[in-house]
C-alpha cells in the first residue's frame, strides 16, 4: 500500500466522521418525534433542544398519558382506523402473495406460446403512474359499486402485482427444473408442482413480496384519499391527517404520539426483516 | 416392462399457459386497459361528475393552455424534479459510497439511512412539519445559532394550512425529499459492490487517489444504475402528491402546488372529470418524452460492461 499509517488512520477518522453527521441527519427526525411524544406539551414550545422531559423520572407516566389521549381522541378514532388497515392489509397481502406467485409461475416454469409477449407488458405496465389511473378507476369503481367500501383496496391485489411478480418469477427461475420433471413422472400435476415443490422452496421471496406489499398498504395515502369517501372507513394513513387538518391546534406532543403509533408497525417489521427487504431492493437494480 | 399408460391430455401447453396467467390478465383488462381507454375517451368529454359525460373533443387541451393555473403546476412541479432529483442522486451516491466502507458499525448506519423509507408518508409529513416549523422547529433551532452571528435567521418554511414563507416553501419539500433517499442508496450500493476490487488496486498502486478511482472507475460502471435511478426518480417526482397535500395544500399561494394535486382538485373537488383525463394524459406524455430524452442523452454517458 502506498498509504502510510497515519494517513490511512486519518481517512478512517474521517470516514467515521462523515458516516456520524449522515447517520444523525438520517435518524434525528424520528428521533425528535419520539422525544416530542413524550413531553408535556408545554415543554413542546422550548426553545432549547432536550430529548427528554423534565423532570425526567416522569417520562413514563407523561408518555402513557400522551399516548393514551391519543388512543382514546373523540373525534379521530384511531382503534377503528387501525383495525380498518389490518383488514386491508391481511386481504391484500394474502391475494397479492398468492396470484403473483400463480402468474409468476406460469412465466417461468410452463411453455406457452405468448409468455414473452405477457412478460414484456408486465414490465411495461410498472412504468405507468398511478395518478393517470386514478380518475377512471374511480369511476370503475364507483361503477362496480364499490366507492363507499374497502374493496377498492384490496381487491385489485388479488390480480397480482407487477413488480412483485417479476420478482418471484426471477426467483422460481433460479429452482432447477429437474425438480419439476421428477416430480411430473412420479404422476404429480401442474398445480401439485406449484404447491408442493416451487412454493416451499420459495419462501424466503414470498415473504419479501409479502413484506412489501404490508409496507406499501399501511403506508399508502392516495388511493384511501380518492377511493374512501367515508370517514369510518378511513385507514391510520389517512386518519392521521384528520388530527392536523380538523383542529390545526391540536398540541405537537400528541401529534408526534400519533405519528409514532402509525409507524411503529412498520419499524418492527423493518428491524426484524431488514436483510430481506434490502436485498428485495437491490435487485430492482439489476433488472434491465 | 409394462407399457406407459398414455396420459390424459384435455389442456394443450398454451390453453394451460393462459388458464395461470388469467388473474393478472383479468386484473390488467379490468383495473389497467379499460380504465386506460374510459380515461382517453373521457379526456375529450366534458364530464361533470354527476352528468353523463358529453363528446367535445380536443376542448379540454385546448383550455389546459389557457389556464394560468396549468402553467403554475407544470412550472412548480419540474422546479421539484429539476432540484430534487440531482440532489437526491448526489446525496445517495455520496452515502453509498461511505457506506460501501468495510468498517465496523456500518450496519447501523446504513439501517439508519434506509430506515426513513418505510415510514408512511403521512406520519413522515407531521413530522417534518413540525421540525420545518418556523418559530418551534428543530431544524431552525439547529441552525439559528449558526446563522445568529451573520445576524440572520432562518426562515418560516412551512407552516400549517399553507401558511409560512412562500420562497422556502418549496426548499423545504426538496430537503425533505432528501431524507427518502434510503432505496436509491441501498440499490446503489448492491451497485458498488458489483465493481470489481482489483480495478481499483490496479490503480491505486498506478498511484492513482481515491477521489479519481471514483470518478474514473466506479461511477462508468455503475452509470446503467444511475439512470434506472434518475429515470424512477423522474416518473416519482413528475407525481409528487402526499407530502405537499398534507403539508401546505399547495400553499402559501399556490408556492408548492403541484401537477397531481391540481389533477386531483379538478377531479374531486371540482368534479371536472374530463379536464382531469386530459391532464393525465399530458402529464403521461411528458414522463415518457422525458425519460426519452433521459436515455437518448444518457447513451453517451452510460456505460454497458459486455456480459
Amino acid at each position: 500500500m502506498s498509504y502510510s499509517a497515519s494517513q490511512s488512520r486519518l481517512r478512517r477518522t474521517l470516514l467515521y466522521a462523515a458516516l456520524i453527521a449522515v447517520g444523525i441527519a438520517y435518524s434525528l427526525p424520528l428521533i425528535w418525534m419520539v422525544s416530542t411524544s413524550i413531553k408535556p406539551e408545554a415543554q413542546t414550545v422550548e426553545r432549547s433542544i432536550n430529548f427528554l422531559p423534565t423532570p425526567a423520572s416522569q417520562t413514563f407516566s407523561i408518555a402513557a398519558d400522551n399516548y393514551s389521549r391519543v388512543w382514546h381522541d373523540p373525534t379521530v378514532n384511531f382503534p377503528l382506523y387501525l383495525r380498518n388497515t389490518l383488514i386491508i392489509a391481511a386481504l391484500s397481502v394474502i391475494g397479492m402473495v398468492l396470484s403473483s406467485a400463480i402468474v409468476a409461475f406460469a412465466l417461468a416454469r410452463l411453455q406457452w406460446r405468448g409468455r414473452g409477449t405477457v412478460f414484456a407488458i408486465i414490465l411495461a405496465t410498472m412504468m405507468i403512474p398511478f395518478p393517470v389511473l386514478m380518475v377512471p378507476l374511480y369511476l370503475v369503481f364507483r361503477e362496480l359499486g364499490w366507492i363507499g367500501t374497502l374493496k377498492p383496496l384490496w381487491v385489485p391485489a388479488w390480480f397480482g402485482g407487477a413488480f412483485n411478480i417479476f420478482l418471484l418469477r426471477q426467483f422460481f427461475m433460479s429452482i432447477p427444473r429437474e425438480l419439476d420433471e421428477a416430480a411430473r413422472i412420479d404422476g404429480c400435476s401442474t398445480w401439485g408442482i406449484f404447491w408442493r415443490i416451487i412454493l416451499p422452496l420459495s419462501k424466503p421471496a414470498l415473504g419479501v413480496v409479502a413484506l412489501f406489499h404490508f409496507i406499501f398498504v399501511w403506508n399508502d395515502f392516495l388511493a384511501p384519499l380518492v377511493f374512501l369517501s367515508d370517514r369510518d372507513q378511513f385507514t391510520l394513513a389517512l386518519g392521521l391527517q384528520l388530527y392536523q387538518s380538523q383542529a390545526g391546534n391540536t398540541p405537537w406532543n400528541l401529534l408526534m404520539a400519533a405519528s409514532t403509533l402509525v409507524i411503529l408497525p412498520v419499524l418492527i417489521v423493518f428491524l426484524f426483516a431488514q436483510k430481506a427487504f434490502v436485498q428485495g431492493i437491490a435487485t430492482q437494480g439489476i433488472k434491465e | 416392462m409394462t407399457p406407459m399408460l398414455p396420459r390424459q391430455r384435455s389442456l394443450s401447453a398454451n390453453t394451460l399457459g393462459w388458464i395461470w396467467v388469467s388473474p393478472w390478465l383479468i386484473g390488467f383488462i379490468v383495473f389497467l386497459a379499460v380504465p386506460t381507454a374510459m380515461s382517453l375517451y373521457y379526456s375529450l368529454c366534458d364530464y361533470p361528475l354527476l352528468e353523463p359525460p358529453l363528446f367535445v373533443g380536443l376542448s379540454n387541451y385546448r383550455r389546459m393552455f389557457d389556464d394560468p393555473v396549468f402553467w403554475i403546476v407544470l412550472r412548480n412541479t419540474a422546479i421539484y424534479a429539476a432540484t430534487s432529483i440531482p440532489l437526491g442522486t448526489a446525496a445517495a451516491l455520496i452515502i453509498a459510497a461511505l457506506l460501501n466502507n468495510k468498517v465496523r458499525g456500518v450496519g447501523f448506519f446504513r439501517a439508519a439511512v434506509f430506515l426513513p423509507t418505510v415510514v408512511p408518508l403521512a406520519a413522515s409529513a407531521m413530522i417534518w412539519l413540525w421540525i420545518l416549523n418556523g418559530e418551534l422547529g428543530l431544524l431552525n433551532a439547529i441552525i439559528n445559532p449558526i446563522l445568529k452571528p451573520f445576524g440572520l435567521h432562518g426562515p418560516a418554511w412551512i407552516g400549517f394550512r399553507g401558511t409560512g414563507d412562500k420562497a422556502w416553501a418549496m426548499p423545504a419539500l426538496v430537503l425533505m425529499s432528501l431524507w427518502g433517499v434510503g432505496q436509491s442508496v441501498v440499490i446503489y450500493l448492491a451497485a458498488l459492490q458489483d465493481v470489481p476490487e482489483s480495478l481499483h488496486e490496479a490503480a491505486s498502486i498506478d498511484g492513482v487517489g481515491p477521489i479519481r478511482r471514483f470518478y474514473h472507475i466506479t461511477l462508468p460502471l455503475i452509470s446503467p444504475v444511475i439512470l434506472f435511478n434518475v429515470i424512477v426518480a423522474i416518473i416519482g417526482s413528475s407525481q409528487v402528491f402526499g407530502a405537499p397535500y398534507i403539508m401546505t395544500q399547495g400553499g402559501p399561494d399556490r408556492a408548492t402546488y403541484f401537477y397531481s394535486m391540481y389533477m386531483f382538485d379538478k377531479a374531486f373537488t371540482y368534479g371536472q372529470m374530463g379536464y382531469a383525463s386530459a391532464m393525465a394524459w399530458v402529464q403521461l406524455v411528458i414522463v415518457l418524452v422525458l425519460t426519452a430524452l433521459t436515455f437518448i442523452v444518457s447513451r453517451k454517458l452510460v456505460f454497458y460492461r459486455s456480459a
